[in-house]
């Protein structure tokens, strides 16, 4: 049962909007039980290939398959495996939480709509307030709710847009914490985020979409060996041993900031090179006031690859 | 066949959901019942001892121009709910469930129905009130409720069109506008033949008229005209079926988050 295997699978997804191409042929197959983000800023593409996965838009051309049925072809077949929650909360704020669950329930046509909203109230810890008109919930609130509702289904791939845009860091832990207890049950999950922490929290795979394109793609440790380890970043008191420090280190790549009086040093990381660096500052009496081992996060292998493709909207960042 | 009966059931749902959302709405609440009151008593106050036609109290005349009126303002409301809809990010819920695209549409439609029906029915209590005394044969009761079934039916879905064109509730609102001014260009609250050259033309042949007329014979008792009761029911129908169409084309279109 290959098919079963793959919950999600893209080739070649292209979309034009009137003379803008937004997707430009985009391929990716996210494995059956995984959590798969798509990371990327504002106006990559995210949500246009979210509403595509969907079935809400249809793609210009390439194919794409949720647990091997074909978006375009049987629309209705994988609406009854996949819900969406998208970017801006889909609940009807004059209706109470329950309302809000109950009413899913039946267009599920669930045989006891009322119970499954009593059970999703309670897994969401949204009991007490199950009556209160949903006008009242607070923002974490109504995303519980949201996500409640796109679960009344039992699905079996769920879409996220952007679920934790707009929360506090609160929530957006326990939403963080929900989305893997979701995922430990079984659930394939795909997610779009402008996070890079919460790609890296949550993902098991990550992909990187910049205008249109994925630019990497590989697990969050893979995406991070792209970068040179071993960075070292060395401060000083002033300017004078700034200055003899980058005399003496010329032969490692380096790069200066005057302003912070700082040196970061590319190094191979080996311990051996981190001695001899020392040695060279000590035995020239350049006293060093501050010294770090930078470890590579999610953020530099954004920037560094979207500066690798000339991109020039978010390259003026480091 | 069972399909079928999903499909009504899914439509039930959602006409469920936007009668639970109308009835939270203190708006609503005012636009279908305050104001059709309002309004009978007012024109008839008002203008009641001012505006002589000849056979009948201003009152029975203006009945059916007002219940047209009324449920043009009812109307209005369907288009701000949809209009919501398609804004919010709901409408993108309910198409990726597993139901008939056409069933949030048509909920929508129910539950102007079923509204509009109530404001229909305070109009004719207020009427009554007033002291209007219709016909009460089975035979001019149908012919009322029928003419007041297909015209809900037509300004419903023109309300939809409305809404779901409109890009903003702001937009969709001002149909109501237009709702209101109407019917006052036809036979509801004077005869056509008053109204000055440019707007008697349009009077005459706008879909309200014999919708109007129709209805007012009903009212009186007076025997049925055969074509203008035909005429208003192929108006109705037609502006209904032209209406759902380009509605659910719009509706298409929005969807994949194109501009009308």
């Amino acid at each position: 049962m290959e098919e079963l295997k793959t919950a999600i699978s893209v080739s070649g997804l292209r979309k034009c909007f009137q003379d803008k191409e937004v997707l430009k042929g985009i391929d990716f197959s996210v494995s059956s039980g995984t959590i798969y983000a798509l990371l990327g800023s504002n106006g990559a593409g995210k949500t246009t290939a979210v509403r595509i996965l969907t079935t809400l838009l249809k793609a210009d051309s390439g194919k794409v398959e949720i647990a091997g049925y074909d978006v375009g072809k049987h629309p209705r077949k994988v609406h009854e495996i996949i819900s969406l929650t998208g970017q801006f909360s889909a609940v009807d704020s004059v209706l109470t939480g329950k309302e809000n669950l109950i009413m899913m329930g039946e267009l599920h046509h669930l045989s006891s709509p009322e119970k499954k909203a009593c059970e999703l109230l309670k897994y969401f810890g949204l009991s007490e307030d199950a009556d209160k008109s949903v006008s009242v919930f607070s923002g974490g609130m109504k995303r519980k709710l949201d996500i409640a509702m796109s679960l009344v289904g039992n699905p079996k791939v769920i879409f996220l847009d952007e679920p934790t845009t707009g929360l506090d860091p609160q929530s957006r832990y326990s939403m963080w914490n929900m989305i893997r207890d979701l995922n430990h049950s079984g659930v394939t999950v795909f997610l779009t985020t402008q996070y890079l922490e919460e790609a890296e929290q949550l993902a098991d795979i990550i992909a990187i979409l910049d205008q249109g394109s994925i630019i990497a793609e590989g697990t969050p440790e893979e995406l991070k060996a792209y970068l040179p380890q071993g960075v070292i970043k060395l401060s000083f008191q002033d300017a004078e041993n700034l200055e003899r420090a980058k005399n003496l280190l010329k032969t490692y790549r380096m790069s200066m900031e005057s302003e912070k009086r700082e040196l970061l040093v590319f190094t191979d990381g080996k311990a051996d090179t981190l001695a001899e660096i020392f040695y060279r500052l000590y035995k020239n009496k350049v006293s060093i006031q501050d010294f770090a081992r930078l470890t590579p996060d999610l953020e530099d292998v954004f920037l560094a690859m979207i500066q690798e493709k000339g991109g020039e909207s978010n390259g003026s960042l480091c | 066949m069972e399909a079928y009966v999903r499909r009504w059931k899914d439509t039930a749902v959602m006409a469920k959901r936007c009668l639970l959302c109308s009835r939270r709405n203190p708006d609503t609440l005012l636009t279908s019942i305050m104001l059709p009151a309002l309004m009978m008593i007012l024109f008839v106050s008002l203008f009641g001892s001012l505006i002589h036609i000849e056979g009948v109290s201003y009152v029975n005349y203006i009945v059916p121009g007002v219940l047209l009126q009324c449920i043009g303002q009812c109307s209005s409301v369907t288009a701000v709910m949809i209009n919501k809809d398609m804004t919010s990010g709901i409408v993108n819920r309910f198409c990726t469930l597993p139901i008939k695209q056409s069933s949030i549409l048509n909920g929508h439609i129910l539950e102007a129905f079923l509204r509009s029906g109530l404001t229909s029915f305070v109009v004719l209590l207020v009427a009554l009130l007033l002291g209007v005394r219709p016909s009460l044969e089975i035979f001019d009761l149908g012919v009322l409720f029928l003419l007041l079934s297909v015209s809900i039916l037509a300004f419903s879905y023109g309300a939809a069109m409305v809404g779901i064109a409109a890009n903003s509730a702001e937009g969709a609102s001002a149909c109501s506008a237009l709702m209101v001014i109407l019917p006052y260009l036809s036979s509801g609250f004077a005869p056509a033949e008053t109204l000055p050259p440019v707007m008697r033309v349009f009077a005459e042949y706008q879909p309200m008229t014999p919708v109007i007329d129709t209805m007012r014979n009903a009212l009186a008792g007076k025997p049925l005209e055969v074509s203008g009761f035909i005429v208003s029911l192929l108006w109705c129908v037609g502006l209904s079926a032209v209406f759902y169409m380009i509605s659910a084309a719009l509706f298409k279109r929005k969807k994949e988050g194109k501009k009308c």
